[in-house]
């Protein structure tokens, strides 16, 4: 009976749940398949679009039919506090040392640094936009918008744009009259946004010429990049932050997952995975690693970094609700 | 008559066992029934009003506050239970749900619930209110402490209202939520006119084609019905995507209109309401023209061959006697087109704009990215109500006159 019991709750695949499009492919060629190959378990790919709801729904429903998933750094601290991943066994994937400080967290390890920046297509345009200032002209650059769907990221940019520096703009976004101003920028361009939720739409939406230009996710532009569309990015007034692996609590492949995580924290590997997808990994050993060509297209590079900032993630923990209200209803008007 | 009697019994006895065995017969129907759908609408009934988060991270500080006024902080008392449950809480893990469903109702009560806890004060205080006070001044906020009593549980109105842009004060009276906060009325309200919208142009387009149809030669007939009932049998999703191949900027539709000369420019006929329009109407087309076509092939031509006969214009003998006649099958389209319009989800998301999203998004949305199930469920609910109270109307104009045309 036991035995029955054992394999039962093994019967499952170990279920690895990514973002799809560009991002997953990388991870895919890079770790999971070679995983798969060279450690004999067998091993289930699929792919979400975000939502603390979902995986609350999974862990609280007792049937969490994912494993090891890939989450933003809201849903990390929300979902740790809510103890719904395991907390990690560090000795199991190398010890805290071997990564970043910021890819360490009680409940998940960084998984890849991304930044939403501004891209465009420049066979369309012909001054290069140079900031979110030149995204919000639409004297300057005729033309539609694509921006994610939602008040985060979003915000940010219209303050920006409205003339707050980077490192003020969750201080302003914490006032009632910061909140006003940006809504109030945002109703400059208001008729011009198309709104895109998941990452890949963006660029379909640049590469069918719908839109002249978009905010969107570092990787997906060098992607596209690679398969030969001549996009462009402007890493001024970027925003980075991390996404993590994290295991769903009650996981019944808890083994198999550490096992994924340690081969994944390989700093070759994660080299590998850059030569796809120009996003920072975790490991320190990777930045040497990392091909010359590549190194210039990543968040991390200094010329990137530079004008950058992290995106908040306790401040959209605690005003995500109110403000995602507001932008429904700013967005309907 | 004793026999008489006995055959009563006789054939009470079999008509009991005649009633048992097509108990019997349903009684597999009837469990799937209550299991598949029973089981999820009582579930979800009963999440738009449970409301158990806070009384379980704090259940002394709920009753302590079951008493106050709402007009100023609360007392001692008060504060030196709630800094003891709130150790606790943190403790034993129910201060993550309580915190989220107070963030709900106060914005940034999350965030001081965490770090008041963090800070741990000590139990022994002269006064822990004082304390707590100058460390979090905010905790002399009203707002809060009403929230936390309002949320006692373990049932609330607070989802049912919140979802039609009521809120509960400190002091425990019911108000509309202030301009800019109130959205889940505007949402309803565009829902019922789109599906609305989309019944009308259903009306436009698919008598005209249920009545061809019906008039032409059985085998044609058939043949064509061939040309409805595929795109009903194809895939919502695809013909959603296959609107958004049309209609796009770069678009076979704008490609046509540019080489035309008809604009200069393409035209935006997606991301928007028209594109939605143009989707839904044609996703549901099908629901219309089917039972149309199949209550006016009842309609024996020899009815119009009479009007006409006895000297009627056809336009009035169509409007005299076709019409009627056909009237059930226009009320039953239009019902099944306009219910099934009002819980769409897919099509609006991906071919409409952050303002064409219907109240089903909003659903799915505070299911799964916001994990407000209870705000989810009470918009559910809502959306049952209105749909119920609009059959019920409706089923009395139709059902009084036998049809909305004299």
């Amino acid at each position: 009976m036991t035995v029955a019991v054992a394999s039962g709750a093994s019967a499952r695949d170990l279920t690895v749940v990514s973002w799809g499009g560009a991002v997953q492919k990388a991870q895919s060629v890079a770790a999971f398949e070679p995983f798969a190959a060279s450690s004999k378990v067998p091993l289930k790919e699929t792919s979400w679009e975000g939502g603390i709801g979902i995986i609350r729904a999974k862990v609280q429903g007792g049937n969490a039919d994912w494993d090891v998933v890939e989450v933003e750094s809201d849903e990390l601290a929300l979902g740790c506090e809510e103890n719904l991943y395991e907390k990690l066994d560090w000795s199991k994937i190398g010890g805290k040392d071997i990564y970043f400080p910021e890819a360490v967290h009680d409940c998940g390890v960084g998984a890849l640094l991304y930044s939403f920046v501004l891209a465009y297509d420049p066979q369309k345009l012909s001054t290069p936009p140079k900031s979110w200032t030149d995204f919000y002209d639409l004297q300057k650059y005729p033309g539609k918008r694509g921006l994610r769907s939602g008040p985060k990221l979003t915000l940010e940019t219209a303050l920006m744009a409205d003339g707050v520096a980077p490192k003020d703009v969750y201080k302003v976004l914490g006032t009632e009259e910061g909140v006003n101003r940006a809504f109030k920028k945002l109703d400059t361009i208001k008729s011009s946004i198309i709104w895109w939720q998941t990452g890949q739409k963006p660029v379909e939406l640049l590469a069918s010429g719908e839109v002249a230009m978009t905010g969107v996710f570092n990787g997906r532009i060098t992607a596209a990049k690679k398969a030969g569309k001549a996009f462009a990015m402007s890493w001024n007034q970027s925003m980075f932050t991390w996404d993590s692996w994290v295991i769903l609590k009650g996981s019944p492949n808890k083994d198999a997952a550490y096992k994924l995580l340690a081969f994944m924290a390989d700093a070759s590997r994660q080299a590998h995975q850059m030569t796809m997808l120009a996003n920072g990994t975790s490991t320190k050993q990777s930045i040497a690693m990392t091909p010359k060509d590549i190194a210039a297209d990543l968040p991390s590079a200094p010329d990137n970094s530079a004008h950058a900032f992290e995106v908040s993630a306790t401040f959209w923990l605690d005003n995500f609700d109110k403000l995602s209200d507001r932008f429904t209803k700013w967005v309907a008007q | 008559m004793a026999e008489n009697a006995d055959l009563v019994r006789q054939l009470r006895a079999s008509n009991r066992k005649r009633r048992l065995v097509s108990l019997g017969l349903v009684a597999p129907l009837f469990l799937f029934l209550l299991f598949s759908f029973g089981f999820p609408i009582g579930t979800m009934l009963w999440r738009a009003v449970a409301d158990e988060e806070v009384g379980r991270a704090f259940p002394q500080t709920v009753v302590a506050l079951a008493s106050w006024r709402g007009t100023e902080a609360p007392d001692e008392a008060t504060f030196r239970t709630f800094v003891r449950e709130l150790k606790e809480a943190r403790a034993n893990e129910t201060l993550a749900p309580a915190a989220r469903r107070l963030n709900y109702d106060v914005s940034g009560l999350r965030e001081l619930l965490f770090r008041t806890a963090r800070r741990s004060l000590a139990a022994d205080l002269p006064s822990v209110k004082d304390a707590l006070l100058k460390a979090e001044p905010a905790w002399g906020e009203i707002a809060y402490w009403g929230a936390i009593r309002n949320a006692a549980g373990p049932v609330s109105m607070f989802y049912m209202l919140a979802a039609i842009d009521m809120h509960i004060e400190p002091t425990g009276s019911i108000s509309a939520k202030p301009e800019e906060a109130s959205i889940f009325i505007g949402i309803f309200g565009r829902t019922f006119a789109m599906a609305l919208i989309v019944t009308l142009l259903c009306v436009a387009i698919g008598f005209p084609v249920a009545y061809l149809l019906a008039s032409l030669p059985k085998r044609l007939a058939s043949a064509l019905l061939l040309l409805v009932l595929v795109p009903f049998w194809t895939s919502l999703l695809v013909r959603t995507a296959a609107w958004v191949v049309l209609l796009q900027n770069n678009g076979i539709v704008n490609h046509v209109l540019v080489d035309l000369g008809i604009v200069s420019e393409p035209v935006p006929l997606i991301y928007n309401r028209f594109g939605v329009f143009v989707a839904m109407t044609h996703i549901l087309l099908p629901y219309f023209i089917l039972p149309l076509y199949s209550v006016m092939q009842g309609i024996s031509p020899n009815y119009m061959k009479a009007a006409a006969s006895l000297g009627a214009t056809p336009l009035r003998s169509f409007v005299k006697v076709y019409l009627p006649q056909s009237a059930a099958g226009i009320t039953a389209g239009c019902l099944l087109v306009f219910t099934v319009a009002l819980g769409f989800y897919i099509t609006p998301a991906l071919v409409g704009g952050a303002a064409d999203q219907m109240v089903s998004y909003y659903i799915a949305f505070y299911t799964n990215t916001s994990a407000n199930w209870g705000l989810a469920c009470a918009l559910s609910v809502w959306l049952l109500v209105a749909t119920f109270a609009l059959y019920a109307v409706y089923s009395r104009l139709v059902g009084g006159s036998k049809g909305p045309l004299p």
